[in-house]
């Protein structure tokens, strides 16, 4: 499974969900598939995406917030799941792309190869944690961590055969990205 | 001298409502009152642009949030406030401890607590100092510039001024 696919399966779930997308390819490629309000594209403060998707969850228990993140954005901020564990919202899914690479950049290796980010999550008492190499389990998945509540945790591992392509970036503004965000979370329930 | 409760106090009267941060021995008392409270909720940091970034995430969620910190934390979290906070308008109160002002502190803090209020000027996020007699006036003053100009403020706290 590439990231496109992941992505689009896993947008292709989503209905008034809050997510918070990493910067780089993730965020553009979450863009390009299936633009959102509900939406926020990060577009620096790498690392950051799962420390802002808890502050949301935490501060809005009614809403379902998703973290929708890569390997190298969550080894950055390894912090941020023990962070989550100990506080337990009952609202929040981080969903890890785990391409092994600093795919933005051009593919350099991360150190996930190795590293079971998934145990990393068991350790940091998320309550529900799956290892999904498939689009067909990422769909199984996604329906499950979206019907239930608590502290769940997806890592996706994509393999990406495709050949390089352009993707477009996102056009919004950082500030029109925060505003509707914003209205998307403030404006519903 | 001011106790730290009162501190606590003042900030929630102004309307801050989300508290989050990295303690410092200058505001542990401080810390320890907002933990303890039931008021409002007080999230324990790994880091500071950890906080920063649960901070911003609670302001879009509707929150009013203050980073507690050291002015060592300034460094670890000037990414998140010059890429993530600064261009997208996100606000946050920081409340910085100044360790290491006027090159009175161990060797760790000597670097920072030179620099720090320069720090802040070079990437342009607004900073002002507690002093005795102004603590009511700045956290009042903080809440109406954070919320109107959608900015980071940093207020530095230094030693000896609140207990």
């Amino acid at each position: 499974m590439n990231y496109r696919e992941a992505i689009t399966t896993i947008t292709g779930l989503l209905d008034d969900q809050l997510v918070v997308c990493a910067n780089g390819l993730i965020s553009r490629e979450a863009f390009t598939i299936r633009d959102r309000p509900e939406n926020f594209y990060m577009i620096g403060s790498m690392g950051m995406a799962s420390s802002i998707g808890l502050g949301v969850a935490l501060s809005k228990p009614s809403r379902k917030t998703i973290i929708l993140e890569g390997d190298g954005n969550l080894l950055m901020n390894l912090g941020s799941l023990p962070m989550a564990g100990s506080l337990q919202p009952g609202n929040l899914l981080h969903i890890v792309l785990d391409n092994e690479v600093y795919a933005s950049t051009g593919n350099q290796p991360t150190i996930s190869n190795v590293i079971e980010l998934e145990e990393i999550a068991k350790s940091a008492r998320y309550s529900y944690v799956k290892k999904v190499t498939n689009n067909e389990d990422l769909k199984r998945e996604m329906a499950h961590t979206l019907e239930n509540g608590g502290l769940s945790f997806l890592l996706v591992k994509i393999v990406d055969t495709e050949e390089q392509r352009e993707i477009g970036r996102v056009t919004h503004s950082p500030e029109q990205i925060k505003e509707r965000f914003m209205s998307a979370i403030n404006g519903k329930r | 001298m001011h106790t730290s409760e009162d501190f606590a106090q003042e900030l929630i009267n102004a309307g801050y409502d989300f508290f989050t941060g990295v303690p410092c021995s200058i505001i542990g008392n401080l810390i320890t009152n907002l933990t303890d409270r039931h008021d409002v909720t007080y999230i324990p940091a790994v880091r500071e642009d950890a906080a920063v970034g649960v901070a911003s995430g609670a302001y879009m969620a509707g929150k009013i949030p203050v980073v507690l910190m050291q002015n060592s934390g300034l460094g670890q979290c000037l990414n998140t406030l010059t890429s993530l906070n600064l261009i997208y308008k996100l606000p946050c109160l920081l409340i910085v401890t100044w360790r290491g002002f006027e090159g009175k502190d161990a060797p760790e803090h000597l670097v920072m607590g030179r620099t720090c209020n320069k720090l802040l000027d070079t990437v342009g996020i607004p900073h002002h100092d507690f002093n005795h007699d102004n603590i009511k006036v700045l956290i009042n003053m903080s809440y109406k510039l954070v919320t109107e100009n959608r900015e980071p403020l940093v207020l530095f706290l230094k030693k000896g001024i609140i207990v």
